[in-house]
């Protein structure tokens, strides 16, 4: 071997070598760039949220000040008994949960009963009975909103929790697909075993669907409560009465008091304790919150 | 579900149409248990769906406040709304804003947060509960939480702008930012679409990767001839149902701006909600022809974007 080609060789090897080092680099500084990328989204996520959770906790004058700050100056955890008093938080607090819980049981009920007709019943018009329900899941809201209206005013229903109770025992077309879909993956046997022991059909779904299809009534029950508890437009039209409040009202209320413009400290408490029961529930059904988001978005 | 409603109308054509007389004793036992179970939505539809649609359709041609019986006007509110109602126009502007802007930003800002999450991350769970949080936050409180940070004096995004030498800007005391400020909080519920569409990548055959980096396909390549075409049906979904949702935005707008400055986010819904809720006497039948009018613009998007989807979704199994 001459000597050009041995140095023709180091070189080769060598340029080797630094590529090889180019592409970790490379490679390392694009993890590092996806890393810095995440951690900027997060921030931009949470800080609004932070710093609800912080300025709850501050006294008035720290809260308007520029450039702001993060950490209460004094830990004032009289905000929160200032702004019960200003609103009032236990009476908002039952009204909301008379109706949550009342149209979950609703929601759950009717959605896995009709579902449960779709699913394993065949009967004429069935297929574009269920197209239809599909379909009434674009009808836009603005459009039904006026005449339901004038029809519970015209049965005396406007100032009563019934109007945002009562819909919910009728199937939400969107709970109904959910499950229509899980009850189609339960096997055609088990029910037939069921069949051949004699039960009826309501037995069947009794004691042998509504077990099985747990997972879908979670997934459903917390859209439900997610539904009644965040609702805004609903409480808005219906319950005029003060007495009648719920959390969202009450805190819209109390956001706009004349007089309560500027305690920006009070509000945050405020939203905190309306926040924080959605937050506990979001974090013990994380899986099925998900689910539910999934659902949503993949229908079919 | 719009695959499912594609699916659901083929099965459809398929079933020949079976008539009550035709079916055997047992069928018609087993048909009566169906629509035994489906008598509550059945019910349902006609008076939560069905009733409502016709009815406000019926109100559109009169002049109703409730108290008094109806009067019939005929095309009288259509055609004050479209020669004699600036407001009609400047809402509808607003929205359309609104609507542009908030659904790019779902669907482009979702698709990038899906893509940066599906690069085999580490802590994945933790950064998607991170990005999803604030949309389950009740918009009463997101509310309250964003007219401070979008406060034009000691807001936190102004002070985020000044970080970067940015002047500060007036946000909601100033009609050219106004709209603006409500597009950037709508970032809040990207972690939604995020979430659905990293479960639609996280579908997607590894093998298909494969097969493409074999024949020399980049990064940049892979997305767009293998990622992008198989995720078509998920965003095609999602651009309709974020449409339909944009359209009728409400109740942060409601509570943050009330529609100023000088009219700048007053949006549709806005705009058809104090007619009907906030005028006195309340005008239901002008209302009424208002919401119309927004049905057939949102009916008109869906179908355009229904009828071009065959030439941009891409569904698996299909030639």
């Amino acid at each position: 071997m001459t000597t050009v080609d041995m140095d023709r060789q180091r070189y080769i090897v060598a340029a080797a070598r630094r590529s090889e080092r180019e592409q970790r680099l490379v490679k390392l500084l694009s993890r590092v760039a996806l890393y810095g990328l995440l951690i900027a989204v997060s921030l931009w996520y949470m800080a609004p949220l932070f710093w609800m959770f912080m300025s709850s906790f501050m006294p008035l004058e720290q809260v308007g000040i520029f450039p702001p700050e993060w950490i209460p100056r004094r830990w004032q955890f009289h905000n929160y008994t200032d702004a019960l008093d200003f609103w009032d938080f236990g009476n908002s607090l039952k009204n909301t949960l008379f109706i949550t819980i009342l149209s979950l049981i609703g929601d759950i009920a009717s959605s896995t009963i009709v579902a449960y007709g779709f699913a394993r019943f065949r009967f004429p018009f069935r297929d574009a009975l269920f197209l239809i329900l599909l379909a009434t899941l674009m009808l836009p809201f603005a459009v039904r909103l006026i005449p339901v209206y004038i029809a519970y005013n015209e049965i005396g229903w406007v100032n009563t929790f019934w109007p945002l109770i009562a819909p919910n025992y009728f199937g939400s077309a969107f709970y109904i697909f959910i499950c229509r879909q899980f009850f189609l993956g339960i096997p055609q046997d088990l029910l037939d075993a069921a069949k051949i022991d004699g039960a009826s059909e309501f037995r069947i779904f009794m004691q042998v669907i509504a077990p099985l299809a747990k997972p879908a009534i979670v997934v459903i029950a917390i859209l439900s409560f997610q539904n009644s508890w965040n609702d805004f437009l609903g409480p808005l039209i219906y319950l005029q009465d003060a007495k009648l409040h719920t959390l969202a009202i009450g805190l819209y209320k109390f956001q706009s008091l004349p007089g309560q413009g500027g305690q920006y400290h009070l509000q945050m408490a405020a939203s905190v304790m309306m926040v924080l029961p959605v937050l506990i529930v979001f974090f013990m059904f994380q899986k099925q919150f998900i689910q539910g988001a999934n659902l949503s978005g993949m229908k079919g | 579900m719009a695959t499912a409603f594609g699916s659901q109308l083929r099965a459809l054509r398929g079933t020949r149409r079976e008539r009550w007389r035709d079916l055997s004793p047992m069928r018609k036992r087993e048909a009566r248990f169906g629509l035994l179970f489906i008598t509550p939505w059945i019910i349902g539809v006609l008076l939560f769906n069905l009733f409502p649609f016709v009815a406000s359709f019926a109100l559109s041609f009169t002049r109703y406040n409730v108290v008094e019986a109806p009067i019939w006007v005929g095309l009288r509110n259509y055609n004050n709304i479209l020669t004699d109602d600036p407001l009609f126009w400047k809402s509808l502007g607003n929205t359309s804003v609104y609507v542009f802007g908030s659904v790019a930003i779902r669907i482009i800002l979702g698709f990038a947060l899906a893509l940066l999450l599906n690069a085999r991350v580490r802590l994945l769970g933790l950064w998607r509960t991170l990005f999803y949080v604030p949309s389950v936050v009740p918009i009463v409180a997101l509310s309250i939480v964003w007219l401070y940070v979008l406060n034009a004096r000691a807001g936190l995004l102004n002070w985020f702008l000044t970080l970067f030498g940015l002047p500060r800007v007036r946000w909601f005391a100033d009609p050219d930012y106004a709209m603006l400020a409500f597009l950037i909080m709508s970032t809040t519920w990207v972690g939604v679409t995020m979430v659905i569409f990293l479960a639609g990548l996280q579908g997607i055959p590894e093998e298909y990767y494969d097969a493409a980096k074999i024949d020399g396909a980049g990064w940049g390549q892979r997305l767009r001839r293998v990622t992008i075409p198989l995720m078509t049906p998920t965003i095609y979904l999602n651009v309709l149902i974020n449409i339909i949702a944009a359209f009728q935005v409400f109740t942060q707008i409601f509570i943050m701006t009330g529609g100023g400055p000088r009219d700048a986010t007053r949006t549709y819904v806005l705009h058809l909600f104090d007619h009907a809720f906030q005028f006195l006497p309340p005008e239901m039948g002008y209302s009424s022809a208002l919401a119309w009018i927004l049905f057939m613009i949102i009916f008109a998007f869906t179908a355009v974007i229904v009828a071009t989807s065959r030439r941009w979704v891409f569904y698996q199994g299909q030639e």
